[in-house]
């Protein structure tokens, strides 16, 4: 069973809501750093929108959503053949 | 042609600096990385992403929605809406979204439930070998000149960021692909493919936003469309439809409604096995059902970050789509030259790259499975040890990139990659449907009615191209040729399959158990979960609504 404990926890670490959030944290985090540090050349070209600082933002947000998501509803992966253990079968 | 795909590159250069490097550099490494670590944690074959029909319906229905919004999907369709305007809202609200639809209510139980492996398994049990040979053979072709577009819409965004010639970066790309794949495996390929999505839409929507507060928000969008050489037909998808003359699309209606919206689009979301497979792995039947269905909400919404941008790069470029002008297909690298400055820029670059690597993965992937299994080993070598096959899908591997090569040079030959795509999916798609749809709902018709019908119909389609391209038929526009050409071989197949029938014998019902409609097969217990029953997860009902919406959403735009 313990192989059955050790592919659970995998999956969850590799469940694709942590990979997405977590880059998308990352990319946010450099997005607004970058956006903040932004020289008036690089303002001017994107039509006088701060786009760096607010992608950067969005980026955040979405990846905390993500991972909060993650969070709240783990991935539990029931096997179908063992769904009568589950005893929440319908009919 | 060459010559002047060179200009374009070179026009198309994109001011890359270092932090759109360390962007890049970092999703590259997180993909990789999985792809590593899953390989020592997971020794098994067992897959963790798609691992054993164990997945809820949100994660098949992203992934089945990332197997189709590759960048060349994207590119394309923003190419569509610079050339015909608002009329590319087709493929999208008719010409995808009920088709996904059906996918999920009619079709996938037979897919899910007999659990075959691939769409020519499924030809195999409900016909036979034969049929399931064909399908097979068609497919892997398919695969290959699928996998040559995507390598030469990624040679073109190389050369924009290195300023290459096509030639050179279609061959590196390639070996950064076969790298690619077989560092990373299948896992890391999945994982880039809804990572790309994410990424990819991070970087249009500030494209889409810029885009139009440069052009004056819609009202100033609406005018200056006008004024283009699109003119005011480009801002809807219905008026002028009534004849082929009067619109940009150069289609009749009904030619959109029944060659886009029934045959192409049909054809396409419920044969297509990269599509299919996605909803293979869900956890159960309804998780398997609700996955395509999961996926239509987000694809109406799709159009927004592609053909807006696709309007805005015609009233910016003006000489777009003209000959020495850029290509229709760069109108996005065009915008994100333009308008991106170095951060978002990487990230936007990232989407792309990823995305077609990762559209070419699969369509290596899809070949290797179909050569190796449904080829090979069912119609060549039957049996021989697993490591044989195993060895054979590695060849087939790099083989199917090689071959890649040289489609990617057929697929630089049209300006428009999307219409190329389209004449591929009318060839091969279109009769595969109608020979699905009857052999689904006819349990009369014969195995060999599935292999005469899909034969004929999928010449009858190419011939209808070569006649179009040889100017003995006149359909307008490529498109709109496409869509006849669709058409024609829906009814021939379906005509030669019933005649067919008519004159052989048919099989058994005990070896149709399952797979055609009203024979279910009574040894297959029934797999709901607890909560399935809500309403809010009936296939029906969600895929009803996602139908209704779509109409709606068509009224602004009449």
């Amino acid at each position: 069973m313990s192989g059955e404990i050790d592919r659970k926890r995998v999956a969850r670490l590799f469940d694709i809501r942590r990979i997405i959030g977590g880059l998308f944290l990352l990319y946010g985090m450099i997005l607004t750093v970058v956006g903040i540090l932004d020289g008036q050349a690089s303002v001017d070209k994107a039509e006088g929108v701060r786009i760096n600082l607010w992608t950067g933002i969005a980026m955040i947000v979405v990846g905390a959503v993500f991972l909060v998501w993650e969070r709240l509803r783990p991935l539990d992966a029931p096997d179908p053949s063992h769904a009568e253990e589950a005893e929440e079968r319908t009919e | 042609m060459p010559h002047h795909l060179t200009l374009a590159a070179q026009d198309l250069k994109l001011d890359v600096n270092v932090l759109d490097y360390v962007v890049l550099a970092l999703y590259f490494v997180t993909v990789l990385g999985i792809g590593l670590a899953a390989r020592r944690a997971i020794r098994t074959s067992l897959d963790f992403f798609l691992s054993g029909r164990s997945l809820p319906a949100w994660i098949t229905g992203l992934a089945f929605l990332s197997a189709n919004l590759g960048a060349t999907e994207i590119l394309g369709m923003a190419a569509n809406g610079a050339q015909y305007g608002i009329e590319t809202v087709h493929y999208y609200w008719i010409g995808a979204v009920p088709a996904m639809v059906f996918l999920g209510i009619v079709m996938m139980p037979f897919y899910y439930r007999s659990k075959v492996h691939s769409v020519p398994d499924f030809l195999r049990r409900r016909f036979n070998g034969q049929t399931q040979l064909l399908n097979a053979v068609t497919f892997a072709v398919a695969q290959v000149l699928i996998a040559g577009i995507n390598l030469y819409a990624l040679a073109l965004v190389m050369g924009a960021l290195l300023g290459w010639p096509l030639l050179l970066s279609i061959v590196v790309s390639a070996a950064i692909v076969l790298a690619y794949v077989v560092l990373g495996g299948l896992s890391s390929a999945i994982y880039n493919e809804v990572m790309q999505f994410f990424v990819i839409l991070a970087g249009l929507i500030p494209i889409t936003v810029l885009g139009l507060i440069k052009v004056g928000g819609f009202s100033g969008l609406a005018d200056k469309v006008r004024q283009s050489a699109l003119g005011d037909p480009g801002l809807h998808a219905w008026a002028g439809t009534g004849s082929a003359g009067t619109n940009p699309l150069g289609a009749h209606w009904i030619g959109i409604v029944l060659g886009l919206g029934f045959v192409l689009s049909f054809g396409y979301w419920t044969t297509n096995f990269a599509e299919v497979q996605r909803g293979l792995s869900a956890r159960n039947t309804t998780a398997a059902r609700l996955t395509p269905i999961v996926a239509a909400y987000p694809k109406l919404m799709i159009p927004a970050v592609t053909v807006i941008p696709g309007l805005v790069a015609l009233v910016l470029f003006n000489n777009l789509g003209k000959p020495g002008g850029p290509q229709y297909n760069e109108a996005i690298p065009l915008l994100m030259g333009d308008l991106l400055p170095n951060g978002v820029l990487g990230i936007a670059v990232t989407g792309l790259l990823a995305s077609f690597m990762a559209g070419m993965a699969a369509n290596i992937s899809g070949f290797n499975t179909v050569f190796t299994y449904d080829i090979w080993r069912s119609h060549v070598k039957k049996d021989k040890p697993d490591d044989y096959y195993l060895r054979l899908g590695r060849l087939a591997t790099v083989g199917g990139v090689v071959l890649g090569i040289g489609t990617a040079l057929i697929a630089a030959g049209f300006s428009n990659i999307m219409n190329y795509l389209q004449a591929l999916f009318s060839f091969f798609n279109a009769p595969l449907f109608a020979t699905f749809i009857i052999g689904l709902f006819w349990r009369r018709m014969t195995a060999w009615a599935g292999f005469w019908g899909l034969l004929t119909g999928t010449l009858v389609a190419f011939a209808s191209y070569i006649l179009f391209k040889m100017g003995v038929l006149d359909f307008g526009t490529e498109l709109n040729a496409t869509f006849w050409g669709a058409g024609t071989a829906f009814v021939v197949d379906a005509i030669v399959s019933i005649v067919v029938t008519l004159v052989t014998t048919p099989k058994p019902e005990s070896e149709l158990r399952g797979l055609v409609y009203g024979l279910s097969d009574a040894s297959i217990a029934d797999d709901a979960l607890k909560g399935d029953t809500a309403w809010y997860r009936s296939p029906i009902v969600l895929g009803a609504g996602a139908v209704i919406l779509g109409a709606l959403l068509y009224i602004p735009f009449v």
